[in-house]
């Protein structure tokens, strides 16, 4: 769905990863995982084509982000960042009708509706009309995730969507996360470093290190942390111990 | 040598930046010549918040500055007027000072200090909340959502400030020479034969434009924000400053292409 091959990831002038190559299957839920400032972000900046790769070769979906290809691509990708990122000018229920009212084609009354299922699919119904002020981080990181699916897309990424959380919160999400792959066979790439989070929802993860400036790991995550040779791959999901 | 570093830093920033407006402002435009063709993608209730904010909210200051600048005008030039016993002339010079000249520009730069550091602190807010790459990655151009419809609320906004701005600083005037023992008649007679209907239009057509630049300027400002603490409050700056030299220099150029056409 998603293949980096000998990517460099980073910023014009500052290469942030070298040669990271892995492949984001259909269906699974892919995680991407690292100390903080080592590279995610950027790493998924690449991966929805809003910076381009300083080497290598990025496709999502066969294709890679260029001038053409990019409408089309958009239409196909979700994405919630880490802060939500709603427009604040907007209710929540306006946030998520507003891909459906660029793009979908539907009449007004149709929009409505499915605006709203998406919101009940997220269990924020009554958030509907609250402007994204009014309403907590973990609420505004769910209406995030309801407007990212509004055009059913065939890969969501997911920027840290437990940080910040607190722990039932946050496994409330995961539990979004699995729930809508299971009724739609969507992708997730998901990017955190919530240990139990990275269990309980992802399928295969790859890992990054800022210090060798490079993809370190790549599997499941209990192969990775039982059967990796690597200290820093030990530690991290040791909590730090080795 | 850091002197120089640093000099030429700052030149290689402006660059960039007047380089990163170029593209948005062939992109505004493009957009702006789009906008018959598809009326129904005008972000219209981006435009009215925008324009009820630049042009109504911004009533009182502007007619509080044109009355002063009416008065300090008036109060200064009828002090040398006097010595030549010709200060029914103020009302002249107030006409053809502020439909020209002092009206549009006292209130761009109003404007620039409102309405254009507003738009950049809006625009770089959500450039930092990654707002911007939201609209991005959702096939949405920044530039349609955010730049058209501010720059068009302060493009519509000016005309409307600066005709209060001018009537304020007549009344300011009317009220010095009401001192000075100069019949009300006398005064308005006279402002109304100095200032013909091309000063007026024309007065009022570069206000439009100066509006355009200063909430262009200010928009660009804020999409040009960096994600470092600081980004907004330099934003803000860079768009009041961008947003008064540009209405400077193009005033400047106007002036002198009226010269030599004569107008
Ligand atoms: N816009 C940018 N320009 C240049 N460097 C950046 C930019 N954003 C982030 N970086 C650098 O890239 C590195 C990785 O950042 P990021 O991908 O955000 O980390 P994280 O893994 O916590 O998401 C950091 O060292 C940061 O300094
Ligand atoms: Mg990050």
């Amino acid at each position: 769905m998603v293949r980096l091959e000998h990517v460099d990831a980073g910023y014009p002038g500052e290469v942030v990863l070298r040669d990271v190559s892995f492949e984001v299957n259909r269906g699974e839920v892919f995680a991407l995982l690292g100390g903080s400032g080592c590279g995610k972000s950027t790493v998924m900046k690449h991966m929805i084509g809003l910076n381009p790769v300083l080497a290598g070769d990025l496709t999502v979906a066969g294709e890679r982000w260029t001038a053409k290809t990019r409408a089309a691509l958009c239409r196909r990708i979700g994405v919630m960042y880490q802060s939500g990122a709603l427009f604040g000018s907007m209710t929540c229920l306006e946030n998520v009708l507003l891909p459906l009212e660029e793009f979908s084609g539907l009449k007004r009354r149709a929009r409505e509706e499915k605006a709203r299922s998406l919101l009940a699919d997220v269990e924020l119904l009554d958030a509907a009309e609250k402007m994204p002020s009014e309403i907590s981080g973990g609420m505004r990181k769910r209406i995030a995730i309801a407007r990212a699916m509004a055009l059913d897309p065939e890969v969501v990424f997911l920027d840290e969507p437990s940080a910040g959380l607190d722990p039932i919160t946050s496994s409330a999400l995961d539990d979004l996360v699995l729930r809508l792959r299971r009724e739609r066979a969507m992708t997730f790439v998901v990017v955190t470093h919530e240990l139990p989070s990275i269990f309980k929802i992802a399928d295969r993860c790859a890992m990054f290190d800022k210090a060798r400036r490079g993809m370190i790991a790549l599997g499941t995550p209990t192969a990775l942390r039982d059967g990796s040779e690597d200290e820093f791959v030990r530690r991290f999901f040791n909590r730090g111990e080795s | 040598m850091k002197l120089f570093t640093s000099i030429g830093r700052g030149w290689m920033d402006g660059l960039l930046a007047f380089h990163d407006s170029l593209a948005v402002l062939g992109e505004t435009v493009c957009e702006t010549l789009a906008l018959p063709l598809r009326p129904g993608r005008f972000r219209g209730r981006d435009f009215l918040v925008a324009f009820q904010r630049a042009a109504f909210d911004g009533l009182p200051i502007c007619t509080g500055i044109g009355f002063l600048l009416g008065l300090i005008l008036a109060f200064e030039s009828a002090a040398a007027l006097r010595t030549f016993g010709v200060e029914s002339y103020v009302a002249d010079l107030l006409a053809i000072g502020l439909f020209r000249e002092l009206g549009p520009l006292v209130t761009a730069i109003v404007l620039a200090g409102r309405s254009g550091s507003a738009f950049a602190a809006e625009i770089g807010t959500m450039k930092v909340d990654e707002e911007l790459d939201a609209l991005s990655t959702m096939g949405l151009p920044p530039v349609r959502f955010l730049v058209l419809p501010r720059t068009l609320a302060a493009t519509f906004a000016m005309p409307i400030l600066t005709i209060f701005v001018e009537l304020a600083g007549l009344v300011g005037g009317a009220i010095v020479l009401k001192m000075m023992d100069i019949p009300g008649a006398v005064y308005w007679g006279n402002v109304v034969r100095t200032a013909d209907t091309f000063m007026i239009t024309f007065g009022l057509a570069k206000a439009a434009f100066f509006g355009m630049l200063v909430g262009f300027v200010g928009c660009c400002a804020g999409m040009r924000t960096r994600t470092t603490a600081d980004g907004v409050g330099v934003a803000a700056t860079s768009a009041v400053v961008g947003g008064i030299v540009s209405v400077a220099v193009s005033d400047g150029v106007i002036a002198v292409v009226c010269h030599f056409w004569g107008v």
